[in-house]
């Protein structure tokens, strides 16, 4: 240890914290962290941040000594979720007591997280992913800020993942901190990754021993810093067997504390007390732990067997085909394995009266046993959705035998017992089912049966269906904007028709916002808002339950009021510019010295049939697993508490099925791009100049009253005026991968596989926008080539940090759809590459990207928000469209 | 001139008494306030004491004078509002710059005089930076905590021309002061290493919090040994409490600090707890008596005086600390 008097990490609050040698192990609360906890999400996207502080503070009750806050997530405005969060804790002084860790990938977030607190809070985190330039910049900040850091060991090769690495990195950051931004040693906190062992994995065997004997290390050669890290990680593998995971953390902790790790990440409701663990299972886990024998992680395994009655599936454990019938029914629909249903179902059909006995009794036991448990929160999507392809194989095989029972004896056709009859349809204009098919897999699951009407369904033909067949309930879905009036219309139009069938709305523009305040009132029976698989089971449940369901509707419709009012008063707050003097507060770029790149290759380009392969690395994951209901980010949410297991199973599902689609060719890539000449005319339009052809675009821009010195932007800001003189460009594109999906979707139904059907789609979805950011590269790169030294990482990609944007139509800087027509017109998209536009101005194939190009420099994405009428009418003027048109296309945006 | 730094090792520094006070003697009119320059302000001006340093820049210098006569090492400048926040009230924003500029130069003048008169004594002056009226981590409205009136980048910004100005018109040192909100602090402090970092200069800072109450915490809820860390970021010359309480109150708070520090301690307490009329009527004798139990238990290097302390006061405390060695600073590392 050096000579020089030990110096120790200090953190504040309202309240001192010291990290000494007394202190041992500060535990760090993570409950408050979008990524780790979907009820914290959940609190925070629907702002009851009243909630959400309770979680807060019963962390801070339960013994952290630190709260780490995390508001990383897509759907939510992550920096304004933190400062606001923030300022709430800092109003609780039982809260604010402790030390904040601010957790965030996006530097924006952590700096303005650090504006708000006023103790000395932790920065989680920095590294030298990105180059030393960027580490020195957050560091200084972070040292003038006046807080600690926490530095990941990572670097611009990747993360380190064995003892050498871990040291290597780890050295070289605490030296560049130290002897180039003169950051106090003691402020530094390594986090040496914590990766799990016992996976089976030959190359996982140390990563417990490496991470202990990295710390150790660390202490001894980086005097004064501090090590830390998420303890539950290290047992990862032995997800469900509690006995053992809890042994695990003890003992990795027990031996890391000792090698110096000072701080972490721990459920404390996860540890076990270290003297307490049974001596034989002390052994095993120490062995695997420590690494001590080659055969550790069997043994565990097997040791594990004993500990507890759940035994885990690592090895195929065939030892349930030995237990009684029904038990193997129930076990094949909850583990999602269709091995032997056809074989357990035949077997129970031969016992059997009648055939349809062995649906209504053996089957519909174990699918109750699949909804208690995904009611309950312990399966998850993917789960069920996989349940259901078993129940779909079995009742296929056991269909032509009740259709013989039928003719043999008509009078015996009684009611097929279903809970309840459930019309599903993707509105009119509109292509989207992925939500739609999985909350009608769920809904089947629990013995509902289901009416699915497909896509682009018009309002007649699902009124009409909904009289003729009867249905209790109609579910509604769609993801464009302009299916959001779909859905207003269709209320408007079964209050007409005097109907009186509860109407569920989901699909991801749609929200409780927009449903309380344009459907609900629409209609006098019940509107629902259900924008998860898993609150379609109970909201239905609530819907058709005779005894309780009036007093659920009042309630619910109240609430919907109540709601209204509320979001009604909130929005009334806010302040609008006339379009002339947001026109004046235009964002200026500086013509004479921006940085304006003549592109390479001018006109049109078309690509058939790219190798889909090639867009793998630029798959962003974490929608996918959104689709899914699973939230998280990837690669986080592999390892996640409560999820990981399903993701990680999820993901290799996907991978399986995208080899395939890569091996056997199953979808088309097709893309139509081009760059024009063009310029800015009368403030707001684009003038496109292709051959000798004009076209133009019409940009929409932002009237919400700023603060002083913020632009009301508007994308026209990004191109060069007319008046300049300067010639500037801009292109505009279409990519699909969508041709295929719609077949190999409709094979796996026929095959009863709603999990690859559904899973295929999401794919598309994902390649698509892959092949977005592909060709936005190439772009870049080479036919604009504006950006020819570009080197980012897929990461960076997915953080949009390249130059230059690709706004969509329909999407936040341009929520207007109309412009795609202008697109399709100037490419001549469906022509060259076949994709369509609906009548709401969706594409199809539904797994199609398309938008514009902007190349300068400051060009940034940026959401529209809320516009007044008089932009409406404007733009209406520029189209030379009807009011009530535009209008009409432009409702979402225009404020009431 | 020798360093501060150096001289604080060798004996207990004086710090100056309150300004208010001593022009609150001059029953200065509202026409006073206004002089020639402001006759035709559109807002009422009295009571904005900062302005006299360009309307009565006489009876400023009088103060400091009198402060180096009874003794003081160390005069703050007349800006503990100069900001473009705290002087919103006067419509006054964009005279920020000239009434901290000129009232920096006003005190260095006098302490030059001095220090050319005792060479052996030099004088310094210190830059005070006020908290303005505003918390960056509190709320001004009970049914909206997370509601903020200003911004960290508003502080930032507001004290960043505050500090610049300081420094132009010759402050030798910045003292941060009267801080009941941390976060202010912060931004202030924010801004003066910009300011060292772009003139690539260095400046002694002087941080003095204030405890509000009995509770022994900041307005903003954080102890004394929380505030101490939160703000130990900054190469400090001095850590210490001021106002809002007498000598005595602040003893146990003096105390956290002088264990835990590894800086200077300063204190600068006001003369008692005021009285039923808002009036404080300790004497010289009194505060001295209880500065001394400051100086026998060896807890500051830098000593004066807040609200309703005089020349008096500071000759009493003065003499008392004469008699003292200070703290020592190098003996704590932890």
């Amino acid at each position: 240890m050096n000579k020089e008097k030990r110096k120790y990490l200090k953190l504040s609050g309202l309240e001192p914290m010291i990290v000494s040698a007394e202190t041992n192990f500060i535990n760090v609360g993570e409950r408050t962290n979008v990524a780790g906890s979907r009820k914290f999400l959940r609190l925070v996207k629907e702002e009851k941040f009243d909630e959400a502080l309770d979680i807060a503070r019963h962390q801070v009750e339960g013994g952290a000594q630190v709260i780490d806050i995390n508001m990383d997530d897509g759907l939510i405005d992550g920096k304004e979720a933190m400062v606001r969060f923030l300022n709430l804790i800092m109003a609780e002084p039982d809260i604010a007591r402790v030390p904040i860790m601010i957790d965030s990938s996006k530097w924006d977030i952590i700096e303005a997280g650090l504006q708000v607190v006023q103790g000395k809070c932790v920065v989680n985190s920095i590294s030298l992913k990105e180059g030393e330039e960027e580490f020195i910049a957050h560091a200084k900040a972070i040292k003038r800020y006046g807080a600690a850091v926490i530095v990941m060991a990572f670097d611009e090769v990747g993360q380190a993942d064995n003892y050498k690495r871990r040291l290597e990195i780890s050295k070289r950051s605490y030296d560049v901190l130290v002897n180039k931004v003169k950051f106090p040693p003691e402020d530094i906190i390594f986090d040496l990754n914590i990766f799990p062992v016992a996976t089976g994995m030959e190359e996982h065997r140390k990563n417990a021993v490496d991470f202990i004997e990295a710390t150790r290390w660390v202490r001894e050669n980086l005097p004064h810093c501090s090590v830390s890290g998420g303890v539950s990680n290290v047992s990862f593998s032995f997800r469900g067997n509690n006995t053992v995971r809890e042994a695990m953390h003890s003992v990795f902790l027990y031996h890391a504390i000792k090698a110096g790790m000072n701080m972490g990440i721990v459920n404390p409701a996860m540890l076990e007390v270290y003297d307490d663990i049974p001596k034989d299972l002390l052994e095993h886990v120490e062995d695997v732990i420590l690494d001590r024998r080659d055969d550790a992680t069997e043994r565990l395994l097997d040791f594990a067997e004993t500990v507890v009655g759940t035994s885990k599936e690592k090895t195929v454990d065939l030892s349930w085909r030995e237990e009684p019938l029904q038990n193997r029914i129930t076990r094949a629909l909850v583990k999602g394995i269709d091995q032997y249903i056809v074989e357990d179902v035949e077997e129970a059909r031969q016992v059997a009266d009648k055939p349809i006995e062995v649906i209504e009794g053996n089957l519909m036991i174990g699918m109750n046993v699949v909804g208690d448990l995904f009611g309950s929160g312990k399966m998850f999507l993917p789960q069920v959705v996989k349940s259901a392809r078993v129940m779909k194989k079995a009742v296929a095989y056991l269909l032509p035998y009740i259709e013989e029972e039928k003719k043999k004896n008509p009078k015996a056709v009684q009611g097929n017992g279903s809970n309840g009859r459930i019309l599903m349809a993707t509105v009119k204009g509109d292509v989207h089912d992925i939500g739609k098919n999985i909350v009608s897999v769920v809904l089947g699951c629990n013995n509902y049966e289901i009416v699915d009407l497909g896509v682009m369904v018009p309002p007649e033909k699902i009124i009409q269906t909904a009289i003729d067949e009867q249905v209790d309930i109609i579910g509604l879905s769609g993801l464009i904007t302009p299916s959001l009036d779909e859905m207003v219309y269709l209320a408007k139009e079964m209050e007409r028709k005097n109907l009186r069938i509860p109407l569920l709305i989901g699909g991801a523009t749609t929200s409780k916002a927009h449903t309380a305040v344009k459907i609900d009132p629409q209609y006098q029976n019940a509107v629902v808002h259900v924008n998860d698989a898993s609150r379609a089971v109970t909201v239905v449940g609530d819907l058709l339950n005779k005894r309780s369901n009036q007093k659920y509707v009042g309630d619910l419709k109240e609430n919907y009021e109540k709601f209204r009012e509320g979001f009604l008063k909130r929005t009334k707050k806010k302040e609008y510019l006339t379009i002339q003097e947001a026109r004046k507060n235009k964002y200026t770029i500086d013509w004479t010295t921006s940085e304006i790149t003549k592109p390479n290759q001018l006109g049109i380009q078309v690509i058939e049939d790219l190798d889909l392969q090639k867009l793998e690395p630029y798959i962003d994951w974490t929608p996918f697993f959104r689709s899914w209901d699973l939230h998280g980010k990837y690669p986080n949410i592999l390892s996640d508490d409560i999820v990981g297991e399903q993701a990680t199973s999820l993901f290799e599902d996907a991978k399986e099925l995208l080899q395939r689609v890569f091996k056997e060719k199953l979808l088309g890539a097709k893309a139509i791009y081009g760059l024009f000449e063009a310029n800015t005319v009368d403030n707001d339009d684009v003038l496109v100049t292709s051959g000798k052809e004009n076209f133009k675009f019409r940009t929409l821009r932002q009237q919400l009253k700023k603060h002083a010195g913020k632009p009301n932007f508007a994308l026209a800001d990004f191109v060069a005026p007319k008046e300049s003189g300067i010639q500037d460009y801009m292109g505009c594109f279409c990519v699909t991968t969508g041709f295929g999906t719609k077949e190999l979707a409709e094979a796996f139904e026929k095959d009863h596989d709603d999990y690859n059907s559904i899973m295929i789609k999401a794919l598309a979805d994902r390649l698509a926008e892959a092949f977005a950011e592909y060709l936005h590269k190439k772009i870049r790169k080479e036919d604009w080539g504006y950006a020819s030294e570009e080197q980012l990482s897929n990461e960076e990609l997915i953080k949009e940090s390249y130059k230059g944007i690709r706004p969509a139509p329909g999407y936040p800087a341009c929520p207007d759809h109309l412009e795609k027509l202008t697109i399709w017109e100037l490419l001549r998209v469906k022509e060259k590459i076949g994709v369509e536009l609906t009548e709401s101005l969706a594409m199809w194939p539904a797994a199609s990207v398309s938008g514009y190009y902007f190349g300068n420099p400051e060009a940034r994405y940026f959401g529209l928000g809320k516009i007044k009428e008089d932009q409406v009418e404007d733009f209406a003027k520029r189209k030379d469209i009807d009011f009530e048109y535009a209008r009409k296309w432009l409702n979402p945006n225009v404020i009431d | 001139m020798k360093d501060i730094h150096k001289i604080l090792e060798e004996r207990i520094l004086v710090l100056d008494g309150a300004m208010g006070t001593m022009l609150q003697r001059h029953k200065f009119t509202e026409e006073d306030f206004r002089g020639d320059r402001f006759k035709d302000w559109p807002v009422p001006v009295q009571g904005n004491n900062d302005l006299l340093s360009i309307t009565q820049p006489e009876a400023i210098k009088d103060v400091h004078r009198l402060y180096f006569e009874a003794g003081a090492d160390i005069v703050e400048t007349n800006t503990f509002s100069g900001t473009t926040i705290a002087m919103a009230d006067y419509e006054m924003e964009d005279l920020v710059y000239e009434l901290n500029y000129q009232s920096a130069k006003i005190a260095k003048e006098v302490a030059d005089e001095f220090t050319a008169k005792e060479p052996h004594k030099p004088r310094f002056v210190a830059g005070s930076i006020g908290p303005t009226n505003r918390t960056a981590s509190m709320s001004p409205d009970v049914n909206d905590p997370g509601y903020r009136a200003v911004s960290f980048d508003e502080l930032r910004i507001a004290y960043k021309q505050q500090v610049e100005a300081l420094l132009d018109g010759g402050a030798d040192i910045l003292l941060v002061e009267t801080i009941f909100d941390t976060l202010n602090a912060k931004a202030a402090l924010f801004a003066i290493e910009e300011v060292k970092d772009e003139r690539n200069i260095d400046v002694p800072i002087m941080i003095s919090g204030t405890i509000t109450d009995a509770s022994g915490r900041t307005l903003s809820g954080q102890t004394a040994e929380a505030f101490l860390i939160s703000v130990s970021h900054i190469p400090m010359l001095s850590i210490g409490f001021n106002c809002a309480l007498g000598a005595n109150q602040l003893t146990p708070h003096l105390e956290v600090l002088s264990q835990k520090a590894p800086f200077a301690i300063s204190a600068h307490p006001n003369a008692g707890l005021p009285n039923a009329f808002g009036e404080y009527d300790e004497t010289p004798e009194q505060m001295a008596e209880q500065i001394k139990e400051y100086m026998d238990k060896s807890l500051v290097n830098i000593i004066g005086g807040c609200c309703g302390t005089t020349p008096e006061h500071i000759n009493a405390i003065a003499e008392l600390a004469k008699n003292y060695k200070p703290r020592n600073i190098a003996v704590l590392t932890n």
